[in-house]
Order: C-alpha cells, then sequence, then structure tokens
C-alpha cells in the first residue's frame, strides 16, 4: 500500500532515490539540498537502500564519479544546488555528451555574489546549454514522482542521457505537504533495474571519451542533439505510463489549465506555478479567461506545446525567476521563439522576479494580470518588469564605502 | 597467453620518439594484466590512448577531464563495490593532473580510502601544451612560461614534493619509480594492486621534446636521475618505509643536467650548489636513516 505522509521535497527525492534502487550516489553538502543526502545516508546506514554513499570533497568530484558509476552500467545519483551547479559545469558537459543517464536533484537557489541562499532558478538556467534534461516540479509529491520518471526516462534506449530534477530551494525543500510514498513493489513494477552497457568490460576493452577528428566531432553532437529531440516524445510517453500506474499527472512536457477559452495566459516553471494555479482559478471564478501552462520540461523545450496552447490567447504573462543579462527573461525569450512561424502573436509580457526568494504572491499576481489586462486592450508600453524592485538609494557601509 | 607477455600499448600510436610516458604506462599495464581499467585524464597519455575509432591501448580506458582523476577512480570503485566485483582500477595521469589541478580530489581519493593505484608520471611539466612550467617543475628549469630574460629568471621556485603530500595521508601503499629499472617498477605496480585501499607511485617520466634532449637518451637520463642520487627510489608499504636503491659512487648531478637544453643556462656555481644539496641530502640519509620529513627549501 501507498502511504500518504508529511514530508519535505528533499526527503520525497530521497525516498524515490530509495525506490529508484539507485546503486552509487556521490554528493557534496550545500544548502538547501544537504537533507537530501543525509536522508540517503541515513537510508544506507538502516539498510534501507543498498547503495555505496560516496560524500566526496566537491560538487565537481560528485558528478565525476556519478558519471563514472554510469559508464560502468550502474543507476548512479546525485545532488546539488546554485554554487554546486556551477562548479559542476564541466562536468555538466561531460555527463550530457558522454551520455550517461545520471540523475540529479537540483534544489534551485540563488547564484552568488551577494550570498543568498533562498530560491530562484538562475542555477538551473546557467546549465541550459549542457545538453541535460531539465524537469521542474510544482510540488513535493512531482519531486518524488518526476525524480522516479527520471530515471525511466534517461535510461530509455532511445535517450541515453542526464536529468536535472529541479525543486525549488525552501519553497518546496522546507516545505511539509502530504505526499504519496509508494511500496517499493509498486516502484519495481515502474522501475526495472538499470539495463545498462558496461563500456569498460576488461574482456573487450575500449577506450570512450577519446580524441577524434572534426569530421567525427559532429557526428557525436548530431546524435546527442537527435536524442534529446527523441527524449521529448518518451517524457510524454512515460508520464503517462506514470499515471496510468499512480493515478496522479506529475509528468509531461507541459500542464495547462484553463488555456482553450483563455484570453491571458500565465507560462513559468516550477512551484510558483502552484501560487499562480491557485490565483486562476479565483480569477475564473470571478469570470476572468485566464490560463496557465506550467511547463515541466524545459530542456527539451515544449515549443511547439507552448505555439498551440497560445493559438487562442490575445496576452502572454511568462513569469521568469533568471535572468539573462543583456537579452531578458530566458522562458520569455524562448516562449517568443515559439510562437514565431505559429500564426500566434499575443503580446507577451516578460514577469521577472521571486529572485533570492523574493515572494510571487497574490499582490504580485494581481499587479501582473492588471499589466496583461492592459496590453489586452492595447497598451504595449511596457513588455518587461521586474517585481519587486525599489527605487536605486545609495547605501553606505559604516566606513563610507 | 599470460599478461606478462600480452602487449598493451598497441604499434602505431601517437607518443613522440623517445617518450618516458609510454614505457612506464607499458610497464603498470604489464605488471597489472588484462583485468584493469584505466583511467587518464587530460595528459599526454590522454592524447596517445588514440584517435577515434582507433585506441592505442589494448585496456578498457576511460578518458576524463583535467581534474577528475580521482573522482572517476572514486565512482569506479564504488561502482564495483556496488556490484562485488574485483577489477584493479589504474589512475593514469601527468603532473599537472596531480600536483595541480587535480590535487585537491586526489586527496579526496585516498582520504575515503578507495582502492585504486595512481600512478603519476612525472614529466616536470605541462609537456602536452607546450612546456609550460607545473607545481613539480625543478627550480632552475627554462620552461614556456619561465623563459628567462632580462628581468626574470627561470623557474625559482622548490617543486612540490607530491610524494611526501601523499605520505601525509597514511596511505596504505606509495612508491618512487623509474622506467629505466623496470624490475622496480613492476614489483611495486603489483604490490599496489595487491594491497586493499589507495596506492599511489611517483614516477621521473624524461621527456625529450619538453627537457630537450636526443630521445634515444630518455631510459639513460631516468638511470642517471637515479645514480646521481636526484630521484630517490622507495617505497612505503603499510608504515614501512625504505629506499629500494641506494646508489654506490653517486654519479655527478651535471650529468643529469647538462644533457637537458632547459638546463642549458647553468653556471658551474649552480652545479656545485646542486651537487652540494645531493652530497648533504645523502649525507643525512647516511647518517640518521632515510625519512620523509618536511623542510623548508629554497632554491
Amino acid at each position: 500500500m501507498t502511504s500518504k505522509s508529511n514530508m519535505t521535497a528533499t526527503s520525497a527525492v530521497a525516498h524515490a532515490a530509495r525506490l529508484a534502487r539507485v546503486e552509487v550516489v556521490a554528493a557534496y553538502p550545500i544548502t538547501p539540498q544537504t537533507r537530501i543526502i543525509e536522508s540517503i545516508s541515513r537510508f544506507v546506514a538502516d539498510g534501507e537502500m543498498k547503495a555505496q554513499f560516496v560524500q566526496v570533497e566537491s560538487e565537481h568530484s560528485a558528478l565525476a564519479a556519478t558519471i563514472a558509476a554510469s559508464s560502468k552500467g550502474v543507476r548512479a545519483f546525485t545532488a546539488t544546488s546554485s554554487q554546486g551547479l556551477l562548479y559542476m559545469h564541466e562536468m555538466m558537459h561531460w555527463a550530457a555528451s558522454a551520455r550517461v543517464p545520471v540523475v540529479m536533484a537540483n534544489v534551485n537557489r540563488a547564484v552568488a555574489p551577494p550570498w543568498n541562499i533562498y530560491g530562484d532558478h538562475q542555477d538551473a538556467i546557467s546549465q541550459r546549454d549542457t545538453g541535460w534534461i531539465q524537469l521542474f516540479a510544482e510540488t513535493n509529491q512531482q519531486a518524488l514522482d518526476l525524480t522516479l520518471q527520471a530515471f525511466r526516462i534517461a535510461e530509455d534506449e532511445r535517450v541515453q542521457l542526464p536529468i536535472m530534477v529541479n525543486l525549488d530551494g525552501f519553497t518546496l525543500s522546507h516545505t511539509y505537504e502530504q505526499v504519496a510514498v509508494p511500496t517499493a513493489d509498486i516502484v519495481d513494477g515502474f522501475l526495472a533495474p538499470r539495463d545498462g552497457v558496461d563500456w569498460l568490460d576488461t574482456e573487450h576493452p575500449v577506450t570512450i571519451n577519446g580524441v577524434v577528428s572534426p569530421e567525427h566531432y559532429i557526428q557525436f553532437r548530431a546524435l546527442q542533439k537527435d536524442a534529446t529531440q527523441r527524449a521529448a516524445a518518451v517524457i510524454e510517453e512515460i508520464g503517462k505510463v506514470f499515471t496510468d500506474q499512480f493515478g496522479r499527472d506529475s509528468g509531461g512536457l507541459i500542464s495547462l489549465e484553463g488555456v482553450e477559452d483563455a484570453d491571458i495566459v500565465f507560462v513559468t516553471l516550477g512551484s510558483v506555478a502552484s501560487t499562480i494555479r491557485g490565483e486562476v482559478r479565483s480569477w475564473r471564478a470571478k469570470g476572468k479567461r485566464v490560463g496557465i501552462a506550467s511547463v515541466r520540461s524545459y530542456r527539451p523545450f515544449p515549443g511547439d506545446e507552448i505555439a498551440r496552447a497560445l493559438s487562442g490567447t490575445g496576452a502572454v504573462v511568462v513569469w521568469d525567476r533568471a535572468y539573462s543579462f543583456g537579452n531578458g527573461g530566458p522562458l520569455a525569450v524562448e516562449v517568443k521563439s515559439a510562437l514565431y512561424g505559429s500564426g500566434t502573436r499575443p503580446a507577451v509580457l516578460s514577469a521577472v522576479g521571486g529572485f533570492g526568494g523574493a515572494p510571487i504572491g497574490p499582490r504580485e499576481l494581481a499587479q501582473a494580470l492588471e499589466w496583461a489586462e492592459a496590453a489586452l486592450h492595447g497598451d504595449g508600453t511596457r513588455s518587461e518588469i521586474w517585481f519587486g524592485v525599489k527605487p536605486y538609494r545609495e547605501e553606505r557601509t559604516p566606513n563610507g564605502k | 597467453m599470460g599478461s606478462e607477455h600480452a602487449e598493451f600499448v598497441m604499434r602505431g600510436n601517437s607518443s613522440c620518439a623517445g617518450c618516458g610516458a609510454i614505457l612506464i604506462l607499458r610497464q603498470v599495464a604489464e605488471a597489472i594484466g588484462p583485468n584493469q581499467i584505466m583511467v587518464i585524464p587530460a595528459c599526454c597519455m590522454g592524447a596517445v590512448a588514440g584517435r577515434f575509432p582507433s585506441a592505442s591501448f589494448n585496456v578498457p580506458v576511460l578518458r576524463t577531464a583535467f581534474a577528475s582523476a580521482g573522482s572517476f577512480l572514486s565512482g569506479l570503485d564504488a561502482s564495483i563495490k556496488a556490484r562485488g566485483e574485483k577489477t584493479t582500477l589504474v589512475g593514469f595521469a601527468g603532473d599537472g593532473a596531480t600536483v595541480d589541478i587535480g590535487l585537491a580530489v586526489l586527496s579526496g581519493a585516498i582520504e575515503r580510502g578507495h582502492d585504486f593505484v595512481y600512478v603519476c608520471y612525472d614529466n616536470e611539466g605541462y609537456m602536452n601544451t607546450g612546456f609550460q612550467r607545473s607545481g613539480s617543475t625543478p627550480p632552475g628549469a627554462r620552461t614556456s612560461t619561465t623563459p628567462g630574460g632580462v628581468l626574470e629568471h627561470y623557474k625559482t621556485e622548490a617543486r612540490k614534493d607530491i610524494a611526501k603530500i601523499v605520505a601525509a595521508h597514511g596511505i596504505p601503499y606509495l612508491a618512487t619509480a623509474s622506467p629505466a629499472h623496470p624490475d622496480d617498477l613492476k614489483r611495486k605496480v603489483k604490490r599496489a594492486a595487491e594491497i586493499e585501499g589507495p596506492a599511489f607511485l611517483h614516477v621521473i617520466s624524461p621527456c625529450p621534446l619538453g627537457w630537450g634532449f636526443p630521445s634515444s637518451q630518455t631510459v639513460q637520463l631516468a638511470r642517471i636521475a637515479v645514480e646521481s642520487g636526484l630521484w630517490k627510489l622507495y617505497e612505503l608499504d603499510l608504515g614501512a618505509l625504505r629506499l629500494t636503491q641506494s646508489p654506490k659512487n653517486r654519479k655527478p648531478v651535471r650529468e643529469f643536467f647538462s644533457v637537458q637544453s632547459r638546463f642549458a643556462h647553468l653556471t658551474d656555481d649552480v652545479y656545485q650548489r646542486l651537487q652540494d644539496a645531493v652530497d648533504e641530502e645523502w649525507k643525512v640519509i647516511e647518517e640518521e636513516g632515510f625519512s620523509l620529513r618536511c623542510e623548508t627549501v629554497r632554491a
């Protein structure tokens, strides 16, 4: 029987790693991720999880060790946040291009300086082009469900790519919610042991990740591109299988609500979608035609699905908790790109905010709705607003600097 | 076919003529035999490992990024333990990947007690990228980033003693070796593989191009390094430290330095100081026994 209990998303992810029968975990502590590896260490110490847990000396090494284990054909997992993810950057490319199906939980946190341990998406977005599949959880339940799905998607022979499951720091990682934790039997029925190739078989020695000519190099990149494109269908397919077996819609590329008749659609990533969903429901109760598109797979990016969802919409508010300096809100830029050529030209408003744990609540969302309604009536004066920014005032430290 | 006679290094590989590292790799691979996995980070032997779809070494080779030999070995050790397998893991890395960029990573892997044999072939600089200085380049050497000029000297700083750094971890097995003494090297590699837990070998690796000597003289130079007393052969086996070679009638150190163009600028008085330093070291060894104590050294 599946039991429900109150837990944080970090606990939920640790349960998912346990239930997935992960064989090697290599990790390094960082707030707000640490509870994941503490929970896993506890599972291993208590014999509830048969895994080799290696607490390495850095995040670079955490991912490197995970990649090595995965190259040997075993199921491997790691977890990190923020600075740790940035410290992994070289190995991020390595994992994707070496085509190892490792799964990592990234507990989204702001990037320093200045230091801030609270949530935003700058860490994940900065790894956008490393070749990883990136999934975003809205709830603690989804953090568990997506982690389980991630192993099956990553290891699918059509994919063979690493997956990062993003869960918002503190909003999910340190907040208790009811989470249904399936039994091992049920999970075993969904996720078979890894049937991975041991690339380091001593009977058949090969050299992997070696030097290649320019002609071969682009072949490897093309194979990687094709696999990432194929992953979109696999994410959809496995999301449906999961729903059939577990009775919950946790996966897929995108989650839509109220978009069919919507004049205004909010598009976003992660836990803020839950907040927006709540507001959308109350707005709709008041007769406002507003919808939400929660992007669950940021890579591969569901451009066609987004364009379809927005085809009858007059105005779109894209909420970004990260920024591409010198360009714009990264998700907003991609939504615009998805709409180009689709024949749909809604006003795309880029709402930027929720950095370093700053709240995105009913007040901010009401402002955004007002802005979208004005755009719907032809007011195109502002296409980007940073929420929560006060007028600049010079502040001095006591020593006058 | 016994592993002693198996060939692990393929013909036609792209190592330079007279490469010391490829000799070392061959001796290491032969000593361990076919049941091994080799992890090679960015370094000369990484480049030599082969250009797809060819491979130069007849063992499984996992190429890694520069600062990740120790971490890849750690992950492999964990996966082998998870599956209950038994394979010797060999890290084969240059001095840059070991004493500089990968030092913390190696330190972590040793501290955690993973089971592997890490071989640092020390060619005393970044030879694969064109002979830049490393933390293991000896003082006085000319490199492409310590070229010597009107205002600046050649490398002036003392080299890191990586073996002492590794010894400070309380590692189960540590040894130095030279490809000019293959029996000694192979015995040490076998012992390193046999002992459970981490083992480290520090091997002198003459580099004809980087050091500037004729490619026919590689083994000779590796031998003179030992016979002059400059490169000490020793092992630290489960806490027992011993010299495995005590050169009698040591050759003048000048024989080691003078054939290398990177030391071409050395003058007679410098040679005398280098000779005095080595003589003093061996005097202490003869009087007080060999130790790995650390002293403040000045270039």
